[in-house]
């Protein structure tokens, strides 16, 4: 252990940041931007158990890992963003929570 | 306590309350700037943990890039924010039930994985040997052994570009746009008119 500082460490760490961002996403049902905001949060906690588990396996598959996960929640961010300047477009508010346009 | 075990525990507090802010704030500008704070720390994290090419990206791509758009959207969209507020304390009893049942479990995962899994006898994260350096390493797996994977994901930013552009792409009517094909496919019987104008009147437009 190099100052102490262990595997379990990172990972409580990442853990407790993937609990906040799936509470976001409880908590902030109307907004769809917090919303967004929680999943970048929980890609972040995959992350860091991704890098942690890289460095102390003397491996580094999982940071290459990290880069696609990196990518795809770039990705994610811009397309979700486009969908909501488009719904905000059409309705005026960003509500999520009663959006219905698509049940037919 | 060590200057790492310090660091460590610094940035990993600043990132958990920077992140539980981001979820709390009452405005959303106010989560986007937490959202930055909160990828700063992660930043640090992977800087101790050796990972420093993936620390700059991190803050590259996504101070850089991903929370600037976040911005530009949240300052775009004309929204009474404290309206979408409201559901907050409503949804809190069965949020954090879900929540703290989930960290308890990931915890007790995380724990039992770091003292018997894989990694149980490892002695620490890896510091840079000799002269190779973190972004050398990558750079000799991700173009070598993950090539494929390097062009899926160049891929999934191609499509996510198009997307994003086909969908907030607005054509206004009444615009007038410059169409190539029309200007080149003009021909002198087309593009010109002649007219006889008798003495004494003007010509009518």
């Amino acid at each position: 252990m190099s100052g102490g500082v262990g595997l379990a460490h990172y990972l409580t760490v990442a853990a407790v940041l993937f609990t906040i961002g799936v509470f976001g996403i409880f908590v902030n049902r109307k907004n769809v931007i917090v919303i967004l905001m929680s999943i970048e949060l929980i890609l972040l906690a995959v992350n860091i158990n991704l890098v942690a588990f890289s460095s102390f396996l003397h491996q580094v598959t999982g940071q290459i890992f990290a880069m696609i996960v990196l990518t795809v929640a770039a990705a994610e961010a811009a397309v979700g963003l486009a969908i909501l300047v488009t719904f905000f477009r059409n309705r005026g508010d960003i509500a999520v929570d009663d959006a219905s346009m698509m049940k037919g | 306590m060590d200057l790492q075990t310090i660091a460590f525990y610094l940035l990993a507090g600043v990132l958990l309350v920077s992140a539980l802010a981001v979820i709390s704030a009452r405005s959303p500008v106010h989560s986007v700037l937490f959202l930055i704070l909160a990828f700063f720390s992660a930043a640090g994290l992977f800087v101790l943990l050796g990972a420093e090419f993936l620390a700059m990206l991190l803050v590259i791509v996504y101070v850089g890039a991903v929370a600037v758009l976040f911005l530009f959207v949240v300052m775009m969209l004309d929204v009474d924010f404290a309206a979408l507020k409201e559901g907050f304390t409503r949804y809190l009893p069965i949020g954090g039930l879900v929540a703290g049942v989930l960290a308890i479990e990931m915890g007790a995962i995380a724990v039992i994985v770091a003292h018997g899994g894989a990694a149980a006898k490892s002695t620490g994260p890896v510091v840079p040997v000799g002269h190779v350096t973190n972004a050398e390493t990558i750079g000799r797996v991700l173009y070598t052994d993950y090539v494929y994977y390097f062009q899926a994901a160049g891929l999934v930013l191609l499509v996510a570009m198009i997307g994003a552009i086909v969908l907030t792409l607005k054509h206004k009517p009444g615009v007038r746009r410059q169409v190539i094909a029309d200007q080149v496919s003009r021909t002198t019987a087309t593009g010109m008119r002649v007219v006889q104008i008798k003495p004494g009147e003007g010509i009518a437009p």
